[in-house]
């Protein structure tokens, strides 16, 4: 393809989306290739959530799009046309009041070292115990399946997943 | 102001919760990628599809896709573009070919770098990439390491040979050890080991972004070592050193594949100079696979000599390190840094250490976590076991009979290497217990006379590891081009609120708690007022950096001697306001009191404000307790421990499971228990994805065939289980904290633990090796051909 019908075939494509990021409402044209992700982090400036893979495997991307947890880097940006997207940066007010169990836990546990698959391991986390309030130390490690961290060893973030579930239980509010 | 005497207590030793984790669980982060600045360019990079290859680059049709700003290959830097620098000269003849950061007339591995885009957004110039146009007229690869010895084609012509340097220690004494053993009813064992290519993989992949301002240029990097960065872009791209910044920001993990000094970097610097805008360039994980050094990489020819009664005479290694395509910082030196490791904890009279390096049309490797240590003490941990097995003992008692024992410290080893502290009897004995050592070999016992499909092995490690990168002068006298202080800045200011400026750039280990922690103990004011300033050589300008568990024990101990810097004036203010002699003040929980009496006494923090107020100060005194020290230890720190695996063997499958994994580790004083025993986990599971998943796999013409997550297995949670752990402290005697580091313990132990567990299950077929990782194919086969059937 030549230079100039690539800018061409780029530029018609353009695409009008809103979407609702952590409270908030956005609209932007966009490239209909553009993931989530970059958009997040690029157009919107939330940087809490990174790019940690080329191949949704590591998870680090992970966020929850209309209460779902999803790779943001394997959604497009167009995809996510009127959606809510909640990201780490939305899951607590601030960083010193109401964070969220999971973080607390993440915190209290020491569940994270270089913190870099920390946003993506918490908000699958938020998710998991969505669907299991009380899980099992198996599916706990099943359910994280998708989320790769390379300095815990995974041990901390087990428990900070099991304290997390035992505090919302106990009627702290998620 | 007074301040309790149990918070100043509390700090040290304790599991404090980490001052680093708030921003990082809300997201506030500052990774490079995150960072911007106003006209911001993106760059990408050209690749080699192929292994070796010569090249002809035509960069003219790349520059007229939309945004593009610039496209550049080694010919537009010519002289400018210097070399990808090395800095571990282990043998004066070894033979350095050159790289440069972008290929000049010829590739060499699949992933160098061979031009450049700079266009106004990244996708742009990612785009742009496609339209570039080189020749590639593909020469042999040398893939194999055995085949790059025969020198049958070449990676590097120039040069006339793939052997980088070949080094031999004299045999006489293994001989001697060996015809003894022969002639007096003993055991002569040998085997060999591959070590497999493995892949750092830090979370972060790594990035850069360069801004130039006038005549200044500041580097944020995602990388471990900020200030030899610095130092060496300031030699490579002329840009002076007092005019350029580096700034390590929130640094998303290492292993050591962040410690060197790459295109991205050099070329990234002359980028953002001649455009004159600020560049970034972010790696994605395929990229980072092939661009990213790799680790070990080692065939191991192992022999040990010993005694029908188990007693160790001699040990002989002949080692083929694989270093890759070309020489990055300290790859020549990683396969050497093992030599004074195979002894390991043991004692013996004869060590023979021979050692070959050579090149291949592949990813260079380097120093990934451990560096050395995990390829010794995988050798001399799996031919223990092996030795064991062979005279039909205990694998523990054969140990016992080996290891150097407690009241022998200090000891010089076989290999020159002086161990100041340890005791292994201690840590051994408490992970038998932990572990219910007894009741596993019972149920082994009882499974095997069953027949059960399901049988387990058990698998001991013990080892050793040489932490604290440092003293300056040996690292000399091994040919590193660098020192191994570290510098540590202590600052008051007047309201007694302490900014510690150390060269130890944290990237995940926890360095704001910790190093909180050591000066909240020293100078008794509260953890909170103590604040770190790291990762940036405007704030503090000389460092070493972070690699090889150096941080606590060389750069922490910077830390405590400069705070006993500032005590000491301290003191001296102190005595001058209460009018007493400093040699009758005391200065304990952040007071200083005059000995022997209950009178008069004045706090840390109002020294602080008497000493920047300077109303009343001694004679000619400065005011200001800021104070700095550098500290460049006496020896190496030696931490230990003993590592216990239990797995269970699908016999049918080759499914293995980590059954149960007790270790106890001895890294001398523990200033954040909580931190450490995080850092132990963390090594355990890059260890055990050494012993069962990870594998950088090569196509015989050099392609890498791993080349993203979904094929390079790095476990989840759900491949890995919990451990049991616990620690034995036997303080270093050569650094002020008695520390002796704990980052690459972990790895460095369990590799060996797992697969001794694995040749352990499987023994009675008359197995005695699996080769790495120990896939349940691979183990499957194993079992096959040893039962005699097809695998």
């Amino acid at each position: 393809m030549s230079p100039s019908s690539c800018t061409a075939r780029l530029e018609k494509t353009l695409v009008a989306i809103n979407v609702n990021v952590d409270g908030r409402s956005a609209s932007h044209d966009v490239e209909p290739r553009l993931l989530l992700v970059h958009y997040l982090r690029d157009v919107l400036g939330k940087g809490g959530t990174p790019v940690g893979c080329d191949t949704s495997n590591c998870g680090a991307c992970t966020v929850s799009l209309n209460g779902q947890s999803v790779k943001s880097c394997t959604v497009l940006a167009v995809q996510a046309d009127g959606a809510d997207v909640l990201t780490i940066e939305g899951l607590a007010d601030t960083v010193d009041s109401d964070l969220h169990p999971v973080q607390e836990a993440f915190r209290e546990c020491h569940g994270l070292q270089c913190g870099y698959c920390t946003p993506g391991m918490i908000m699958a986390s938020v998710d998991l115990l969505k669907e299991n309030p009380n899980p099992s130390e198996a599916e706990i490690r099943e359910g994280l399946e998708g989320n790769l961290c390379r300095c815990t060893g995974y041990h901390n973030i087990v428990r900070a997943v099991q304290t997390a579930a035992a505090a919302m239980g106990s009627g702290v509010t998620a | 102001m007074t301040v309790t005497d149990k918070e100043y207590e509390s700090a040290f030793g304790q599991p404090l919760r980490r001052k680093e984790d708030a921003h990082l669980i809300t997201g506030q982060t500052r990774w490079v990628d995150n960072l911007s600045a106003p006209g911001m360019l993106y760059a990408a990079y050209l690749r080699s599809p192929m292994a070796h290859a010569k090249i002809r680059v035509n960069t003219e049709p790349a520059k007229s896709y939309p945004g593009v700003v610039a496209v550049y290959s080694a010919a537009d830097f010519g002289e400018a573009q210097a070399v990808i620098p090395d800095a571990w000269t282990v043998h004066p003849e070894m033979k350095k070919p050159v790289m440069t950061p972008l290929a000049t007339d010829e590739v060499r591995y699949v992933g160098e770098p061979i031009a450049v885009v700079v266009a106004e957004t990244r996708y742009q110039a990612a785009d742009a990439l496609e339209a570039i146009d080189v020749d590639y007229e593909p020469l042999t690869a040398v893939v194999d390491l055995e085949e790059a010895v025969k020198d049958e084609a070449l990676v590097h012509s120039s040069i006339g040979t793939n052997t980088c340097f070949y080094i031999e220690s004299p045999g006489e004494d293994y001989q001697a050890a060996k015809a003894r053993a022969e002639s007096e009813g003993g055991v002569v064992i040998s085997r060999r080991f591959r070590q497999q290519r493995l892949l750092p993989t830090p979370m972060e992949p790594r990035a850069v972004l360069v801004v130039p301002t006038m005549d200044d240029v500041t580097v944020y990097a995602a990388t471990q070592i900020p200030h030899v960065l610095r130092l060496l872009l300031a030699m490579l791209t002329g840009q002076p050193e007092h005019k350029l910044r580096v700034v390590a920001p929130d640094v998303g993990g290492g292993f050591g594949g962040k410690i060197n000094c790459l295109t991205e970097e050099i070329i990234g610097v002359h980028l953002a100079r001649r455009l004159g805008r600020p560049v970034k360039w972010t790696e994605s994980r395929s990229e980072n696979f092939l661009q990213m050094h790799h680790g070990r990489a080692q065939i191991q020819d192992i022999e040990i000599a010993a005694t029908r009664e188990g007693k160790l005479l001699g040990l002989k290694v002949d080692l083929i390190a694989d270093l890759g395509a070309g020489l990055r910082l300290f790859t020549a030196g990683v396969p050497m840094f093992g030599a004074a490791m195979f002894n390991a904890i043991y004692k013996m009279d004869a060590y023979q250490f021979n050692c070959r390096t050579v090149f291949t049309n592949l990813t260079p490797t380097d120093a990934y976590r451990g560096a050395g240590r995990p390829e010794a003490t995988y050798a001399i941990e799996r031919m223990m076991d092996e030795l064991a097995a062979e005279l039909g003992m205990d694998p523990i008692e054969v140990r016992r009979k080996n290891w150097i024992e407690h009241h022998e410290f200090p000891y010089t080893t076989i290999s020159g290497s002086v161990y100041d502290s340890g005791n292994y009897e201690a840590a051994t004995d408490r992970a038998v217990e932990l572990f219910d050592y007894d009741a596993l070999r019972a149920e082994q016992k009882a499974r095997r006379e069953r027949g059960d499909r399901k049988q387990i092995g058990i698998g001991v490690s013990t080892f050793t590891e040489a932490c604290g990168l440092a003293p300056s002068r040996v690292m000399g006298q091994l040919g590193v081009g660098a020192g191994g202080w570290e510098r540590a800045e202590i600052r008051v200011t007047l309201t007694g609120k302490i900014q510690v400026v150390s060269g130890s750039t944290p990237h995940g280990q926890g360095h704001w708690t910790a190093w909180s922690q050591l000066v909240s103990d020293k100078l008794g004011v509260p953890f909170e007022d103590v604040e770190l300033l790291a990762g940036d050589t405007a704030t503090g300008p000389q460092g070493m950096d972070t690699y090889g568990s150096r941080s606590l024990v060389v750069g922490g101990s910077a830390i405590v001697k400069a705070c006993d810097k500032v005590i000491e004036k301290a003191k001296r203010v102190a005595a001058h306001t209460l009018e007493a002699n400093p040699d009758d003040l005391e200065f304990a929980n952040g007071v200083f009191t005059v000995k022997g009496s209950p009178g008069p006494q004045i706090s840390f923090v109002e020294v602080a404000a008497a000493t920047q107020l300077a109303h009343n100060l001694p004679d000619g005194m400065e005011p200001s307790l800021n104070s700095a020290y550098t500290f460049d230890p006496v020896n190496l720190s030696y931490p230990h421990g003993t590592h216990l695996c239990a797995v269970e063997i699908d016999t049918e499958t080759g499914w293995t499971e980590i059954y149960r994994y007790a270790c106890v580790d001895d890294v001398g004083t523990v200033v954040n228990p909580m931190i450490v025993e995080g850092q132990i986990h963390g090594g355990l599971v890059q260890g055990i994805a050494q012993a069962l998943f990870e594998e950088a796999v090569y196509d015989d013409a050099g392609n890498l065939i791993t080349g993203t997550l979904v094929d390079y297995l790095v476990p989840s949670a759900a491949d890995v289980p919990s451990f049991l752990t616990d620690r034995t402290e036997t303080p270093s005697t050569d650094n002020p904290i008695g520390a002796k580091g704990v980052g690459e313990a972990g790895c460095i132990a369990s590799t060996p633990a797992v697969v001794n567990a694995i040749v352990d299950a499987l023994r009675p077929l008359g197995i005695n090796d699996v080769q790495m990782p120990c896939t349940p194919e691979r183990v499957w086969r194993a079992i096959q051909s040893a039962k005699g059937g097809a695998a």
